[in-house]
């Protein structure tokens, strides 16, 4: 078992050292990088084993595992904690490594290699803390009867899926960048290394916007209050390298179409993959509070600190050092469909800007002695205006022609879109009052969003646009599709928060609901009170079952929330502490279209999907030619 | 653009750099402490939570002389490590009073047969009130008030053996 | 993880205690008036849980955050308004417990960050654009 991640390293060290050479020991990295990825997945493979078989002589089986466990989270439990965590992150960064050297052919051989080599520092810079800082496979002597068990809150299907798709986000990240310090070394910055990053930069943020959407969906079900977002430092840990991917992603595709914007991308490349190792660092190192801080030491958080000066550093000396002599890319014309893409790439660098300072600011205040809070209230304000003013440009901006345009033309063809915005506005105004000056301009918003985003379809033939174009199209509307379902829960939400005696009723929104009666429920590894709720509309029933759940593996009670999802919305029930005097207390909500928010977030990572298909197939067509892009 | 622009992201990342890296060195103090230190206490007049002992109000705490006003509850863990320093202080000589956070009558009957009753007044706070208006963040805290009713200091946490004579001395400067 | 199970396992009984005890009247009980119940969320949303791990009081568990709903409530109740009540326990408590942080001298340069990094922006984007003809 430990040979694996040790016989890995060893290989890496060969692949950063083949670097330096010529020749032979060039041809030799590509296969190493494959087999480095192999070696990775087999150790990952072997922990899950452990993790399986409840081996509690492993250390950290031991802590986080319970022989009495689900199966599923035995399993998940692999990398619901530290050590197995990084093992994850190694895990898809080999395989990520290996299939660059399988897959890449665009780029030029040198670059190729520079880019392997950046990848394989970082992954040894991994290795190196997998196995003196963190080894997941440390024996404990003697091995306990059985094992501490896994936090409660983690105890979810979510766990299964969250963490390796955000990490493979993290980690696709780290690919663009190695792209960027490769094309440094060499000085290669054009459009074919723009052609050759764009799906991987594609891949990683379709990932990130999964483990997001997830992340969230999560949360909101798990934490029990109805709440989907709380700018949480962990939370924009993970929003970080989203929003710094998808400047990237737009300014990539300035670069492959019209080679501008060169030393910004390369730039960005670096920034997003730094924002994902500060995310790894934040929560990791739990130098701020969090809800989701679930496995905190500060010296782990000291070696990933150092990892990041070394990779981030580096790379930004060499940006500094070398973009100077790269050359100058193509200037733009303002009114153009370069010049929506800039002002989007400045508007999501401004907003990453927003979250980092204010997740940040804490620590610097404390530095100064001054202790307070940055929460929601701020991010709220200050990023709200400018992600409308984004939410504006890209209406616009995918119906702008490149190179040059004429602004009278774009408000012409901008004309139903603006309608739209208006029209939703006016209705909203008149019928929906009062509501928030937020959700009132999101709501108005996304509606010409999505009026925008399906215009360049308009009078195309539809069956020979391209792929990509379609993936557009999609990611914008599930863009405004989220929106919607943001601003709708913010503005239309209905609480109701009682407490009933069993028979009692209450209305909730369209829904009557009545408390049939309270009874425990005994599982593996925890007991509950459950509630059984019915719950009627329109003459139709259906019965929900909010549970208040101890575990006995660690000692800890949660609430577990039931939903009702249905077509316009969902009704959210929690149950609370009893009262003493027979009653019981019930948080209610009625959330009209707030699935919205992850419809569009699944929408968006479908268009991302499709849009790599679009700029992949083309591509093996063109596999035969000879390399002389 | 020229050469020096280029550095800036450097200049950014090294910035960034300081802040985590000083947030590593020095682990925040996560203790929220209350902001009425060198402020007058808040006005307030609780109940008593057991027959025989009276309750308390800011007026009756005024003109007595310097005393310790301890937060606690029958209910939390740490209370119970503290309280053989807080016998010690009594019986050093400290008034102390006392404010009881969401509490019951047997429940404090118990804990002060348990663990001793240092106590001249306890205050029955059912929802925490008078605690919230104390900035107060949690159980137990001890407040150290003057004669002329002034907030001089807090002690966030139990205290500990070895802060016993810390806290006589603070209460004899005040004589 | 594991410095943490200890100090979880030596509290669980003063939690399961503290949940005997029943909570404050307006710590889970809606204000009648719509408008005065909404001005109360609002308010609760935007104060941090002092025993919590980083969550505002409109969506803590904990008992404390209860007792803070309901002090808010009341408050409200009575007529006093959002601010004051904000105010009142920024004196008690430091800004630490807004988590809409107040400006003053050292929130100043926060709240600038939009303007200075939309200006910031701005001037880097100007180089990559040509003037029209």
């Amino acid at each position: 078992m430990w040979l694996a991640a040790a016989l890995a390293a060893l290989q890496l060290l060969m692949a950063a050292l083949g670097l330096k050479g010529n020749g032979e020991v060039m041809a030799a990295v590509r296969p190493v990088a494959v087999v480095q990825g192999v070696l990775a997945i087999v150790a990952m493979g072997v922990l899950i084993a452990v993790f399986w078989r409840s081996d509690m002589s492993v250390a950290l089986v031991a802590a986080n595992s319970h022989s009495a466990k689900p199966w599923l989270y035995k399993v998940a439990g692999a990398w619901g904690n530290h050590e197995g965590s990084m093992l994850l992150w190694v895990t898809i960064l080999g395989l990520a490594g290996g299939a660059v050297a399988l897959l890449e052919r665009r780029l030029p051989e040198r670059t190729l290699i520079a880019t392997l080599g950046a990848q394989a520092a970082i992954a040894l810079g991994f290795y190196a803390f997998l196995l003196f800082a963190s080894n997941p496979f440390a024996r404990l002597e003697p091995a306990p009867a059985d094992g501490m068990g896994l936090n409660p809150l983690l105890q979810d299907p979510g766990l299964a899926f969250h963490p390796p798709t955000l990490y493979a986000g993290y980690v696709g990240l780290s690919v663009a960048f190695s792209f960027a310090v490769g094309a440094l070394v060499t000085r290669d910055v054009g459009r074919e290394f723009a052609r050759a990053m764009r799906p991987w930069v594609l891949g990683a943020w379709i990932f990130l916007t999964l483990g997001i959407t997830a992340g969230s969906y999560w949360a909101y079900y798990e934490l029990g209050w109805g709440g989907w977002w709380f700018w949480d430092p962990v939370e924009n840990a993970s929003l970080m390298p989203w929003l710094a991917a998808t400047a990237l992603l737009h300014s990539v595709t300035v670069l492959a179409t019209r080679d501008g914007l060169r030393a910004w991308t390369v730039m960005l490349a670096v920034v997003a993959f730094s924002m994902s190792m500060l995310g790894t660092f934040l929560v990791r190192s739990g130098i701020l509070t969090s809800v989701h801080a679930f496995a905190v030491d500060p010296r782990r958080g000291a070696f990933i600190l150092a990892l990041l000066v070394i990779y981030i550093g580096g790379a930004l000396v060499l940006f500094a050092a070398r973009v100077g002599t790269v050359r100058q890319g193509t200037m733009f014309d303002p009114v153009s469909r370069e010049g929506g893409l800039v002002a989007n790439n400045l508007l999501l660098s401004v907003i990453l800007g927003i979250v980092l300072i204010g997740t940040l600011y804490p620590i610097v205040a404390a530095g100064f002695g001054v202790q307070l809070s940055v929460g929601p209230p701020f991010f709220n304000k200050a990023a709200g205006p400018i992600a409308l003013l984004l939410v504006a440009i890209m209406a616009v901006g995918p119906l702008l022609r490149w190179r040059r345009d004429e602004a009278q033309a774009v408000i012409a063809r901008a004309t139903w879109p603006i309608a739209a915005t208006a029209f939703a506005f006016a209705g909203l105004i008149v019928f929906a009052m009062p509501i928030g000056v937020l959700p009132l301009l999101g709501l108005s918003a996304a509606t010409g969003l999505a009026v925008a985003s399906v215009a360049p379809l308009w009078k195309r033939d539809l069956r020979r646009t391209p792929l990509f174009t379609w993936g557009m199209v999609i990611a914008h509307l599930g863009i405004a599709v989220s929106l919607a379902g943001m601003a709708c829960d913010a503005a239309f939400t209905a609480e109701r928060l009682i407490a009933l005696r069993p028979g009692d009723a209450t209305r909730i929104g369209p829904y009557r609901v009545t408390l049939d009666g309270i009874s425990p429920v005994v599982a593996d590894n925890w007991s509950a009170l459950q509630a059984q709720l019915t719950v009627t509309r329109d003459g139709g029933s259906r019965r929900l079952y909010p549970q208040s759940r101890t575990f006995t593996d660690p000692p800890t009670t949660t609430s577990e929330s039931a939903i009702a999802t249905v077509l316009d919305g969902q009704l959210y029930t929690v149950l609370g502490v009893a009262d003493g005097r027979g009653r019981w207390q019930l948080r209610l909500w009625w959330k009209p279209f707030v699935t919205l928010i992850w419809f569009g977030g699944v929408l968006v990572a479908l268009g991302g999907a499709l849009s790599l298909l679009g700029r992949v197939r083309p591509r093996r067509r063109s596999r035969p030619e000879p390399a002389w892009l | 653009m020229t050469r020096r622009v280029l550095w800036l992201p450097l200049v950014g990342f090294a910035l960034l750099f300081a802040v985590v890296a000083s947030g590593l060195m020095r682990p925040a103090d996560r203790t929220v402490r209350s902001a009425l230190i060198g402020k007058p206490l808040p006005a307030f007049s609780l109940p008593p939570l057991i027959p025989g002992k009276p309750g308390l109000s800011s007026a009756a705490m005024a003109g007595q002389g310097p005393r310790l006003l301890n937060v606690f509850a029958s209910w939390c863990v740490p209370c119970v490590a503290e309280a053989p320093q807080l016998m010690r202080l009594k019986a050093a000589g400290v008034p102390i009073d006392a404010i009881a956070i969401r509490d019951t009558t047997p429940a404090i009957r118990r804990f002060l047969a348990r663990v001793g009753d240092p106590y001249a007044r306890i205050g029955d706070d059912r929802v925490s009130a008078v605690q919230l208006s104390l900035g107060s963040s949690g159980v137990p805290e001890t407040f150290l008030i003057d004669g002329k009713g002034i907030v001089v200091r807090q002690y966030v946490g139990d205290i500990r053996p070895e802060q016993v004579d810390e806290i006589l001395a603070d209460f004899r400067k005040l004589r | 993880m594991r410095i943490l199970l200890p100090i979880v396992l030596a509290l669980s009984p003063a939690i399961a205690l503290a949940q005997s005890t029943a909570p404050a009247a307006l710590a889970d009980t809606q204000l009648a008036d719509p408008t005065q119940e909404a001005a109360a969320k609002a308010l609760m949303e935007t104060l941090r849980c002092v025993v919590c791990q980083g969550q505002s009081i409109a969506d803590s568990d904990a008992t404390m955050a209860g007792d803070m709903r309901a002090l808010v409530r009341q408050r409200i109740q009575a007529g006093e308004s959002p601010i004051a009540i904000r105010d009142w326990l920024i004196g008690r408590y430091g800004d630490y417990i807004s988590y809409d942080p107040p400006l003053s001298a050292a929130t100043s340069l926060l709240w600038a960050t939009p303007v200075l990094l939309l200006g910031l922006g701005v001037w880097i984007a100007r180089a990559s654009f040509r003037r029209r003809r």
